[in-house]
């Protein structure tokens, strides 16, 4: 038998090129091409009364200049509201480049085409733009206050009101026995990837064609919008993700301005032209995430059972909303996790502020969420003074209630219902993992070291793989080589590797001949896009069922060539041999040339294709009706709805009682995602998660001023973490296959981050005895908080005696 | 985040350098670029020729004397910080280079570029103060010695026409019977620090404190070094309250709040580092006093 590849930790096949600096990014593309800049708003809230160019015509290089003026047709309109919601009422867009008013630093007012990018920029910072500034609207307070708005004709700033409840919850919090009320914040962050945003654009005037590279976790619909937009047919255009460079949900939005820019300026140009985004742009002109204030009041009974919970999120969507309410709608709906909520009630308002725009970053949502969720579950402990793992058992849907229906409406319109999970497994699992009940001695041990030691923990469930679709075709050549061809786009996490593995396992060839290819309209023009955790789930599906085609159809030839019973073959390291009888066997790349009938013979493989190859069948065409020539198979997978994985994570802090530098010295993790293709490649995806959450609690915030400046736009001032600050992560995987898929797999890109902000909150917490309400967290808040007499303290500080 | 246009000189003697210099007052010297070269990139800082003094001969030695250590303007971090030489005459100097960013910049970047470009959060201005230390600077005009008060004049802004090389930064020698420390606190490990401290403690031969000096990082606009001889003068250094000391510290301080810290934290910060780099201090002034 081949060696099962499926569930082995195979090493990443794209590695080596990636780390070589074989690698093709954008920016490696295009060596001769144009090079674009844009002058961006400087003001958070603007009018924009003039754009003088004059200074930077006599510029050296310089080749064109555009502002909103010289935009035409669906150029000028408004950016797609990409996801429309009918709770959505006041949803507004940007223009690709302004349009009268800005309503952030960093939107862009005019583009500038040149030699290179130098001189781009040379010639954008001769550009004189005339402002009136307007009020400014920073952060979800001053939005919910509605002082001053950021869009004329929404004054309350209220982009959308999602409500959705599962029972009646004021009559249930009046009936239960003890209820509480908390307020609490949680702040923006973003998904910084090491590579920024990019597009490289070529217009061949002789075929009319348009072929455009983005840098995009999207590239198909990447496509549809530049037809779109560009007025171009859709055949007319391609669209192709190189390597990627990290994406975590900022490169599913589209169409962004410059992707449609690029081409625009490519196709009136008559040459190529490419922009490649710097960090600062990044930071202010692409998207951010996470900022919600957040009003909850829970009822529950005297071991700790919520009865009923009522929550109030007031969510900070930034300037725009071209990605919907997918975010606040993820909040509220995976908020629920693991546990049995009787009646649940929540209404998100999300609201306009004169900030980058809000959109998803890896988790999209739902840190937010586990964050009320879990940090309710705390207070709920630390108000009945029972254990914070206790009462979350109480509470956990159990394994023999699957599936679980909580009667929500997912962000993909479907209901929420669990498909399968075993939450008390993945609490014990933690338990033991992370040294719950030890927790007293390391406490101790730390406080002889003169340190404050807490652990905190916090489970979630996690809606992956939602649909539509994804495509996949697999095609043998005669060579032996096995093409596998998937529309959604890859941003480094191994997709080049597990669709290998699944097919290579499907079709029983060794993995070497299989060759993975992702996110090129070329290739394949259907596909929905990267992100919710969806490509192993979505895509390895349909990769599968394509192989599982192409399996069937080279079985079916090989019968005939061999004279077998097709039920007694199987394919094996590439070869379709008869079981139990040795010798009697066809390679698989045979079957390929045998699959389709040739009149030439360019070579000797397909001499033996030809009609006089051997024996005919004169009765039939050579080609039987309803077959196809070729050994390929294209197939789909479109989910009745979402699959949940779950896990639970568990952080031990300690903390310096006189600087407050608060380090994470144990951080462990219990994780399910179903069947798992690849061990060592979902262990990754933790890792990186991990890190991501660890940087959200505790060292990564967009700190805007009241005037809308973003201070820290660069890596030196965001604390993205070093290595140096990732705590070692310890991992224990739980497999509760999906009954929804054929592979039984769960999603496992976004899972790591999400419970980092609460499962740390809770250890300071229990470290310090002081209430945690607001992340991320820094020393020099720490310290405020602790020497703030005022500062509500929670029932555990009489234990930990922590200095006043 | 591309520099706007400007010259490029590449002399290869001193002389040739000072002739660039004197002939474009919007020249600019270019050691390591780890400092100016991002300051390019944002257009903060658009020079209009920059004179790269690395193929430069003789400006590459770290020279150990019994009176201190001079540090030539081509010396980098990582250089310093393996001197072990240096480091027994000024152990000071691999303390705080050790602190100085991560190890791909410590390669690069030079220690009298990071004196000239006089950061109040480099690690190395302090160190220069902290040592009474003085930076030789030559200009078409001639050579001068200038000491470290006469030098720093606000953050990023020295005394040093545009004209100016560094040709090195001296750093007195440790005294006798005193004994030194350095400690930072950064946001991330590598990082510019959020508050940190350098100090010198000197006893006398009957192992009493007789001088105590701190100088602190990214606290106030230019290094001082402060004196807290007070706290502590006299006391036998195995009894010294080195809290005292911390306390009377954060007096003198005048920190700055920032997006990473208050000035109030910073200020608590100066009292605790204060305090556990004089108990380390303490320790190696007695250890050397006994020897
Ligand atoms: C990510 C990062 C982190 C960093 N972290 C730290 C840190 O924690 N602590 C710290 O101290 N530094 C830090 N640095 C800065 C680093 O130490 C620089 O090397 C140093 O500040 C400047 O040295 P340089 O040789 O690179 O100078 P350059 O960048 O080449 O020049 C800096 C300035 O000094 C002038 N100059 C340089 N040499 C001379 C000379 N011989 N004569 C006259 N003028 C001269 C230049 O004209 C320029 O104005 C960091 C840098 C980076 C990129």
């Amino acid at each position: 038998m081949t060696t099962k590849l499926f569930g082995e930790p195979v090493r990443r096949r794209e590695d080596a090129r990636l780390i070589t600096g074989r690698g093709r990014y954008l920016d490696d593309l295009g060596a001769g091409a144009l090079a674009a800049a844009f002058v961006r708003s400087p003001h958070a809230h603007a009018r924009v009364l003039d754009v003088d160019v004059e200074a930077a015509l006599d510029v050296e290089g310089l080749v064109a200049i555009y502002t909103y003026e010289d935009l035409s047709g669906p150029m000028a309109e408004p950016l797609p509201v990409l996801i429309p919601h009918p709770q959505l009422h006041a949803p507004r867009t940007g223009y690709p480049l302004a349009n009268g008013v800005v309503n952030h630093v960093g939107e862009p007012v005019v583009m500038v085409v040149a030699t290179d990018r130098y001189v781009a920029e040379d010639a954008a910072e001769r550009i004189v733009v005339t402002y009136e500034e307007l009020p400014v609207v920073v952060g979800v307070d001053a939005a919910r206050e509605a002082r001053a708005w950021v869009h004329e004709d929404v004054p309350d700033n209220v982009a959308a009101r999602h409500h959705q409840e599962t029972g009646d919850v004021e009559p249930a919090l009046a009936a239960a026995p003890h209820t509480l009320s908390f307020t609490q914040y949680i702040e923006r962050s973003a998904c910084t990837p090491l590579e920024g945003k990019g597009v490289l654009a070529r217009w061949d005037a002789d075929d009319g064609s348009l072929r455009v590279h983005s840098s995009t976790q999207a590239s198909t619909s990447v496509r549809a919008a530049i037809a779109a937009k560009l007025e171009l047919s859709l055949d007319r255009v391609e669209v192709i993700a190189p390597d990627v460079g990290g994406g975590f949900g900022v490169k599913i939005v589209h169409p962004w301005p410059e992707e449609l820019l690029v081409p625009m300026a490519a196709i009136r140009l008559g040459r190529e032209v490419k922009w490649a985004e710097d960090r600062r742009e990044h930071f202010v002109s692409s998207a951010h995430e996470r900022q919600q204030r957040q009003e909850i009041t829970v009822g529950y009974d005297d071991d700790g059972r919520v009865t009923a919970l009522d929550v109030h999120v007031w969510h900070d969507n930034g300037a725009y909303t071209p990605y919907g309410i997918i975010v606040p709608i993820v909040t509220a709906t995976q908020l629920v996790g693991p546990y049995v909520i009787p009646v649940y009630r929540v209404v998100v308002e999300s609201v306009y502020t004169n900030t980058v725009i809000v959109t998803p970053y890896r988790g999209a949502g739902r840190p937010q969420g586990c964050y009320a969720m879990e940090r309710t579950m705390d207070r709920i402990a630390d108000a009945l003074g029972l254990d914070r793992a206790d009462v979350r058992r109480r509470n956990l849907i159990t394994p023999d209630q699957f599936p679980y229906d909580h009667h929500l409406t997912f962000q993909d319109g479907r209901p929420v219902i669990y498909d399968s999970g075993d939450y008390p497994g993945l609490l014990d699992k933690l338990v033991a993992l992370v040294g719950w009940d030890e927790a007293e001695a390391l406490r101790a041990d730390a406080r002889a070291r003169g340190k404050l030691l807490g652990v905190g923990m916090a489970l979630y469930v996690e809606g992956t793989g939602p649909g539509p679709y994804e495509g996949g075709h697999v095609q043998v050549l005669g060579s032996g080589k096995v093409l596998v061809s998937t529309g959604l786009t890859s941003q480094g996490q191994g997709h080049e590797t597990v669709f290998a593995q699944i097919v290579a396992s499907e079709l029983g060839v060794p993995i070497d001949d299989v060759e993975v290819h992702t996110g090129d309209t070329r290739r394949f023009g259907y596909a929905v896009g990267t992100f919710a955790s969806r490509a192993a789930v979505m895509s390895g599906n349909a990769v599968a069922l394509a192989a599982r085609g192409v399996r069937e159809k080279a079985i079916r030839i090989a019968a005939e060539v061999l004279e077998a019973n097709p039920e007694d073959l199987e394919i094996d390291e590439g070869l379709v041999k008869v079981k139990g009888t040795p010798g009697a066997s066809v390679p698989l790349r045979t079957v390929a040339v045998l699959s389709n009938p040739l009149r030439y013979a360019f070579d000797e493989a397909a001499r033996q294709a030809t009609q006089f190859a051997g024996p005919g069948d004169d009765s039939k065409p050579p080609v039987a009706p309803g077959d196809a020539p070729g050994l390929e198979h294209r197939d789909y997978y479109s989910p009745i709805r979402s699959t949940f994985a779950s896990g639970a994570h568990a952080a031990v802090v300690e903390i310096d009682p006189r600087t407050w530098e608060i380090d994470v010295v144990r951080y462990a993790v219990v994780h399910d995602c179903g069947n798992v293709v690849n061990p060592m490649i979902v262990e990754g995806q933790v890792h990186g998660g991990v890190a991501q959450g660890v940087g959200g609690a505790l060292y990564e915030r967009m700190a805007y001023d009241a005037d809308g400046q973003l201070q820290n736009a660069s890596f030196m001032d965001f604390l993205m973490p070093y290595a140096s600050e990732v705590p070692d992560v310890v991992i224990d995987h739980q497999e509760t296959p999906s009954p929804l898929n054929p592979l039984g797999i769960k999603g496992a890109g976004e899972a790591g981050v999400i419970p980092g902000t609460a499962a740390i909150a809770s250890a300071i917490e229990d470290a310090t005895g002081r209430r945690i309400a607001s992340m991320p967290i820094s020393p020099t808040e720490l310290y405020d908080l602790m020497r703030d007499e005022t500062a509500e303290r929670t029932a555990a500080s009489q234990e930990t005696g922590v200095p006043a | 985040m591309k520099p706007a246009p400007f010259r490029y000189a590449d002399p290869r003697s001193l002389e040739e350098a000072l002739d660039v210099l004197a002939a474009d007052p919007g020249a600019k010297v270019l050691a390591g670029g780890q400092s100016l070269l991002p300051l390019l990139a944002m257009r903060l800082a658009a020079p209009a020729t920059l004179v790269d003094v690395n193929r430069v001969p003789g400006l590459d030695a770290v020279e150990v004397t019994g009176d201190g250590v001079r540090v030539g303007a081509l010396v980098r971090h990582a250089q310093l910080l393996r001197h072990d030489a240096a480091a027994r005459v000024q152990p000071l100097l691999a303390r705080a280079t050790a602190n100085v960013a991560h190890p791909a910049i410590r390669n690069r970047g030079t220690t009298v570029g990071s004196i000239a470009h006089a950061d109040p959060s480099g690690e190395m201005t302090s160190v220069l103060a902290l040592t009474g230390g003085s930076v030789t600077v030559t200009t078409a005009a001639g050579r001068e010695t200038v000491g470290w008060q006469d030098l720093f004049v606000g953050p990023l802004e020295t005394s040093l026409s545009g004209g100016a090389v560094v040709v090195d930064a001296f750093f007195p020698a440790l005294p006798e019977r005193s004994g030194t420390a350095f400690a930072e606190i950064a946001r991330r490990k590598g990082d510019y620090a959020v508050c940190g401290a350098g100090v010198v403690v000197t006893l006398d031969a009957d192992r009493r404190v007789s001088a105590v000096r701190a100088s602190y990082i990214s606290v106030g606009l230019v290094p001082e070094v402060h004196d807290l001889t007070e706290a502590v003068a006299g006391k036998p250094v195995d009894s010294a309250d080195w809290a005292a000391a911390g306390a009377l510290a954060r007096t003198l301080v005048d920190p700055d709040s920032d997006i990473h810290a208050s000035a109030d934290y910073r200020r608590l910060l100066v009292g605790v580092l204060t305090e556990r780099t004089l108990a380390d201090a303490a320790r190696e002034a007695a250890e050397r006093t006994a020897a």
